[in-house]
C-alpha cells in the first residue's frame, strides 16, 4: 500500500507527511506535481506549503498543476484522498471538496495548538478516532477560514474554541462519500509527543487503513 | 486591446479585510462610513481585433482561473 505525496512548488509539509506515514509503518513517496500518473499509489496527500506561492489565491493555480487530473482520477475511483492546509484550500478549489477558505476572520497568521472534536467517524480521516473525542494539533494558516454557500459540505471535525471564523466551527471536512477529506490542522506534525503531540497519528492512521479497505 | 476585469466578492460572503479597513477607519475618526469591501482588478493586454471574441475568451479565463465562483462574481469591460 504506497501513498503518493505531492510536492508542489512552494510546498513545505511534504516530507513531513512522508515521515509521519513511514512512522507509522506505512509506505510513502514524494511525487513532483509535473508527473501525470498515479497508477502506482493506493491513496494521495496533498500536504501543507504555499503551492504557487498562493498567487491569485490559495490552491487557485495549483489546481491546475499536471498532477492534479490523475488526483481528480483516484477521488473518483474512491482512493483516500487527504488535502492538510493548503493541500485543502486546493481540494476546495479543484472542486473535490464544496466551499472556499478565505483569510482568518482576524486577519492573522495562526500558528498554535488547537483542540478538534471529532465529529463524524465515517471518513478515511476519522475512522480511528471516537466521536466526540478531542485531539491536540498544531493549526498553522492565514486562509484557514472555511465557507460553504453550498451548505454541502460534511464537518468531521470542529474546533472547540473558534480560532478563525470557519463556517460550523469546521477543522476538516469531507465529501459524501467520505474518501476525499480536507483538514486545516497538521496531523502529520502531532505524531511525536518529543513535538508536543501525537494525537495526529490516529487520524494518520484512519487514512492508511483506509488504503488497505480501498 | 485592453481589458478590465473586476471581481467582486458576493455580498454573503464575509470579507475580513474590509471590516478590518472599516474598524481602522473609525478609529481615524472618519464617521459615517457603513461598508468597506475589498476587491480585485485585473487589466489584461490581449492581442486581438474582435472585442466580442475577447469578451468571451476573458469570461473562459474568468470560469477556470481568475475568478472562485464560490466567492466571487466577475464583470468584464473592454477599455479599447
Amino acid at each position: 500500500m504506497r501513498t503518493a505525496v505531492v510536492a508542489f512548488p512552494g510546498s513545505n509539509c511534504e516530507h513531513d507527511v512522508v515521515r509521519a506515514i513511514e512512522g507509522l509503518g506505512g509506505e510513502a513517496a514524494l511525487v513532483w506535481h509535473r508527473e501525470t500518473d498515479l497508477s502506482g499509489f493506493d491513496g494521495v496527500v496533498l500536504p501543507g506549503g504555499f503551492a504557487h506561492g498562493d498567487a491569485l489565491r490559495t490552491g487557485a493555480i495549483a489546481r491546475f498543476s499536471p498532477i492534479m487530473d490523475a488526483v481528480i482520477s483516484a477521488a473518483e475511483e474512491g482512493k483516500p484522498v487527504l488535502g492538510i492546509c493548503n493541500g485543502f484550500q486546493i481540494l476546495c478549489e479543484a472542486g473535490l471538496l464544496p466551499g472556499a477558505l478565505i483569510a482568518n476572520r482576524e486577519l492573522a497568521f495562526i500558528c498554535r495548538y488547537v483542540e478538534v472534536e471529532v465529529v463524524d467517524t465515517d471518513s478515511i480521516l476519522t475512522r480511528q478516532a471516537r466521536s466526540g473525542q478531542v485531539l491536540r494539533i498544531p493549526l498553522n494558516s492565514y486562509e484557514g477560514n472555511w465557507i460553504d454557500p453550498s451548505g454541502t459540505g460534511r464537518v468531521l471535525m470542529r474546533y472547540v474554541s473558534d480560532p478563525n471564523g470557519s463556517s460550523g466551527r469546521a477543522a476538516a471536512v469531507g465529501n459524501e462519500a467520505g474518501n476525499v477529506v480536507g483538514i486545516m490542522p497538521h496531523p502529520e506534525r502531532a505524531t511525536d509527543l518529543l513535538l508536543g503531540s501525537e494525537d495526529g497519528k490516529t487520524l494518520l492512521d484512519g487514512f492508511l487503513h483506509s488504503l488497505t479497505a480501498a | 486591446m485592453k481589458v478590465r476585469v473586476e471581481l467582486t466578492r458576493r455580498p454573503e460572503i464575509a470579507d475580513p479585510q474590509g471590516t478590518t479597513i472599516k474598524r481602522a477607519l473609525e478609529d481615524l475618526n472618519f464617521t459615517g462610513v457603513t461598508s468597506v469591501r475589498v476587491d480585485k482588478v485585473f487589466h489584461l493586454e490581449i492581442e486581438a481585433d474582435d472585442p466580442e471574441d475577447v469578451r468571451k475568451k476573458v469570461g473562459e479565463m474568468c470560469q477556470q482561473l481568475l475568478a472562485n465562483p464560490v466567492l466571487e462574481d466577475f464583470e468584464i469591460e473592454i477599455e479599447g
